[in-house]
């Protein structure tokens, strides 16, 4: 664990568990710009760990480094057992199905519809043609995020929250053992974010899932998390639950939860 | 630390460009995919290759007459048509054309979905969307040309018989027989390998300048105009390049 780091003791309950991704030492720059400064982190079944901290802190890079999409500097990450990074891309792509992945902007195809979005996951990579199991699919995905009735809509016609929403179902229907949102709840007002933490709560009941949530906003953060890593200058600076993080003197961290 | 730079990209096309045609040999294959982008090139594409083609075959014809008929030789005029026709002027109007349209298309709407992560996300789910967006594509242009080609010629060729029409009093059949005579296969064959290529040309360069499109708007506008500037461009020197080739087999 790296020096920085004032890690709260909870070691207890820790060790009984199963840790689902585990990432060591990544450090990631960007040209002359260092983001990433030898980040530690483990996620541990049915946990939600949130990760915290101003923008341009790192946080949504990291999760890309988790499932591929950007090449960290140095250090390793193990998803479900396994360094991305030795995976060839037939490998990666199995592992990816396993780790859903919500993104900030909700990534919805915008030329299909959002029934279409749905299937295209089903079809690609299982290829399901069958037309009652995939409308059985989409619909039973749909329902989790409260939105069956807007299954022939495309995504322009839909609101902020919906598009979360859709994004959402999207990742679930390939049934993930570990989910990624990145900054779940930017952008949306307090209502429909209230919702969106309420559904992170209830799919991980569902599916019995780990997930990572990527935010700045702190009631998210206190609602949805089990955990809280808090990362500033490019390393996990303080970790702990909500309640024990909220109380750190840390001087980049400190106004973060007494703005 | 430009030339550094300029190596990198270099580098970078050329894995983009391998990438590509490894994934022709390299099954599954994006059937259904690969028709709809070949009905979306094609169709899209006919109307404004038509128009054109058409008006370039009048144009040139009524140039060619005066000049010609200084010399007695009019009845020279379908032969002089269809071989600038068939060898240069439909494969050249078509790529331009389809530079313009679809080199623009397949950079914005590329470069749109890298902005907005729609790539990012099929990446993220598996659905391996380089063969999905970008091999789909590049086949669609390649195998799309030469059929417009052949139909950029055809009217043109039309255009041009109602011309000669117009003046002299020359049958359908007389016509497209001196064109049949004048035309040979190597014009026919070499030209619609020359535009397969420009076909290829167009789909991978506004591939890659879409895939690799930069952040924001700004970003998506830049790619879809580098499409154009640099398929236009590369379609001048396949011409330059063909030219020289084929002239080996007719000599």
């Amino acid at each position: 664990m790296n020096t920085a780091t004032h890690s709260v003791d909870n070691t207890a309950t820790k060790e009984d568990r199963k840790v689902m991704a585990s990432i060591r030492d990544v450090w990631k720059s960007f040209g002359d710009r260092e983001v990433l400064k030898g980040v530690n982190l483990d996620l541990y079944e049915m946990e939600n760990l949130v990760i915290l901290g101003r923008s341009g802190t790192g946080k949504s890079v990291l999760i890309k480094c988790m499932v591929g999409l950007m090449r960290p500097d140095s250090g390793s990450i193990t998803v479900l057992g396994k360094n991305v990074f030795d995976l060839n891309l037939k490998e990666l792509n199995d592992l990816r199905l396993q780790v859903g992945f919500s993104f900030q902007g909700s990534a919805l195809y915008d030329s299909m519809t959002v029934r279409e979005n749905l299937e295209f996951p089903l079809k690609r990579n299982f290829g399901i043609t069958n037309r009652s199991e995939l409308n059985d699919l989409v619909i039973e995905a749909l329902e989790d995020v409260g939105l069956a009735h807007a299954v022939d809509q495309m995504p322009a016609e839909l609101s902020g929250g919906m598009r979360k929403r859709v994004g959402i179902a999207r990742t679930l229907i390939l049934k993930p053992k570990i989910m990624l949102y990145d900054e779940p709840t930017a952008g949306l007002d307090p209502i429909t974010a209230m919702e969106i933490n309420e559904l992170i709560l209830h799919m991980r009941e569902k599916y019995k899932m780990s997930s990572i949530i990527i935010t700045h906003d702190i009631s998210s953060a206190k609602h949805t998390s089990d955990r809280v890593v808090a990362l500033a200058g490019g390393v996990n600076r303080v970790e702990g639950t909500f309640d024990e993080v909220k109380l750190t003197k840390d001087p980049e961290l400190e106004p973060f939860f007494n703005y | 630390m430009k030339v550094q730079k300029f190596l990198l990209r270099a580098a970078d096309i050329f894995r983009f460009l391998f990438r590509v045609v490894k994934s022709f040999f390299t099954p599954p294959y994006e059937w259904k995919e690969i028709v709809r982008q070949c009905y979306e090139v094609g169709n899209r594409s006919l109307f404004l290759i038509g128009f054109t083609a058409f008006i370039a075959g009048v144009v040139f014809t009524r140039q060619s007459r005066p000049s010609l008929a200084s010399f007695g030789a009019e009845s020279w005029l379908p032969s002089l048509v269809s071989q600038a026709v068939v060898r240069s002027l439909g494969p050249l109007i078509t790529g331009l054309i389809c530079a313009g349209k679809l080199g623009s298309n397949i950079g914005a709407e590329l470069g749109s979905m890298q902005v907005s992560e729609q790539i990012d996300a099929m990446e993220v789910s598996g659905t391996r969307p380089f063969s999905y967006l970008v091999v789909s594509r590049v086949t669609a242009t390649t195998l799309m040309l030469p059929l417009l080609v052949l139909y950029a010629d055809t009217i043109a060729l039309l255009g041009s018989f109602m011309t000669v029409n117009m003046f002299n009093k020359t049958s359908f059949q007389l016509y497209f027989y001196e064109v049949s005579v004048n035309v040979t296969y190597l014009d026919v064959f070499s030209s619609l390998v020359k535009s397969a290529f420009f076909g290829f040309a167009i789909g991978i360069v506004g591939s890659y300048a879409g895939y690799h499109s930069g952040k924001g708007t700004t970003g998506v506008g830049k790619a879809a105009n580098s499409a154009v500037v640099i398929s236009m461009i590369l379609i001048f020197v396949i011409d330059l390049i063909s030219l020289q080739f084929i002239n080996l087999f007719r000599q």
